[in-house]
């Protein structure tokens, strides 16, 4: 609607999902959590199956505008959006999540989040097709997770953030998650900055490296909210922050 | 040539049968086609909070919502809070705490407001400030809007009275 409001999108059709029967819903099934594309954020927020399987995509819900805004806005919606600053792509990349499109012609099928996001509200649907579901892995035991954000205001999109998922086991970091939202036209999985963890043990040196590796992996652009330098520079210290937040969560309990 | 599009809906409890362009906006269609201009439209993208009515009990903003999106659904706005000319208790708790000063906000804070209060009628100063986190005012300082709310409640507040 803002798009619309601001005349930077003149669709010649729009079509309202809300009546669509069916696309509501949070399921758990094996291994995911499958969410249908029109379940609005307020309701992903409250949800205790998510905020139990998916902690990261419940501690992202907050930071999305406002009350009103989550009343109406749907994990579809955003996903299919696309924003390169937005939440609920990051926390779909950051995951693996698989991303369920359909067309009346071709039927069912499913993307990686990897592979779904592909520039500035680009994504891999097809234009007769329709985001029914995304399904999001369901943690495991030992995660802990975090999503930082630096913002003018809050509530407003973020400059840039760092969201964080750590899994420690026997005191070593198992598996690390980073991704970075606002750098570039997709929301970006730092996989160097997490390689640079796995297998060693959690220390504020390698939060640091790994942050320094997430910041030197991005080209944030610059604008009157920041230079790139600033952001770059709000990137190291994001992670740093994500990771020392989720690994201070992460491990048995 | 523009198509139209019937619309059934419910307004403060008033039924309303009207046949409005896709286009237009709930802000609009409240304002211009039912003259309930309580909804205030500020900023008209989503940011500024004035719009907000209560679409089936939850807060939204009305300027991002097409009136042909809401066909069959209960909508409240600031004119269906008080009751035969008597204002509600958070009205009156607003006017003591002088939670207003050029009332353009007004409207959209006590929606956003009337959401909290039903889903948690007795909450915190902090859950208040981030419940109001998506409501602009460029009066107040947002203290007196805080200690309205407080006052409401019936909860003790830190915030002063705006004087």
């Amino acid at each position: 609607m803002p798009l619309l409001a601001l005349r930077l999108a003149s669709p010649a059709v729009l079509i309202d999902l809300s009546a669509v029967p069916g696309l509501d819903y949070i399921e758990r099934n094996d291994g995911h959590v499958a969410i249908g594309a029109m379940t609005r954020e307020r309701t992903v927020e409250r949800s205790e199956v998510v905020g139990s399987l998916v902690p990261l995509l419940t501690e992202a819900m907050p930071l999305i505008g406002h009350l009103a805004i989550r009343n109406r806005g749907t994990v579809g919606g955003s996903t299919a959006h696309a924003d390169p600053s937005a939440e609920i792509p990051a926390v779909a990349l950051a995951l693996d999540a698989d991303i369920v499109v359909t067309s009346a012609p071709r039927g069912e099928r499913t993307v990686p989040a990897a592979e779904f996001f592909q520039g500035f509200f680009t994504t891999a649907l097809e234009p007769d097709e329709a985001l029914v579901e995304v399904r999001f892995p369901v943690a495991q035991p030992g995660t802990g997770v975090a999503f930082e954000e630096a913002t003018r205001r809050h509530g407003d999109f973020a400059m840039v953030g760092a969201a964080a998922s750590v899994r420690t086991e026997d005191g070593r970091i198992a598996d690390a998650r980073i991704v970075t939202i606002g750098v570039s036209d997709t929301p970006v999985r730092c996989r160097d900055a997490e390689q640079e963890l796995v297998g060693s043990a959690p220390s504020a040196e390698a939060f640091e490296q790994s942050g320094s590796l997430a910041a030197g992996a991005c080209d944030p652009p610059s604008d009157l909210h920041g230079t790139t330098a600033y952001r770059r520079h709000l990137i190291h210290v994001l992670v740093r922050r994500a990771l020392e937040k989720s690994t201070s969560r992460s491990g048995d309990k | 040539m523009t198509d139209t599009i019937d619309v059934e809906l419910t307004v403060n409890g008033t039924r309303h049968v009207a046949n409005v362009e896709p286009r237009k906006t709930l802000a609009d269609f409240l304002r211009d086609d039912l003259e309930l201009t309580g909804t205030h439209v500020g900023c008209e993208h989503g940011v500024c909070g004035a719009c907000t009515v209560l679409i089936d009990g939850q807060a939204a903003r009305s300027c991002l919502t097409f009136a042909v999106q809401v066909r069959g659904a209960q909508i409240t706005t600031i004119e269906g809070l008080a009751n035969d000319g008597q204002l509600n208790p958070l009205q009156q708790a607003m006017v003591e705490s002088h939670g207003f000063q050029c009332g353009f906000c007004t409207p959209g804070f006590l929606m956003q407001i009337t959401e909290l209060l039903n889903e948690n009628p007795s909450p915190t100063e902090a859950e208040v400030r981030e419940a109001l986190s998506g409501n602009v005012c460029r009066c107040t300082g947002y203290q007196s809007i805080v200690a309205g709310v407080l006052r409401a409640a019936g909860q003790p507040s830190t915030a002063n009275s705006g004087h």
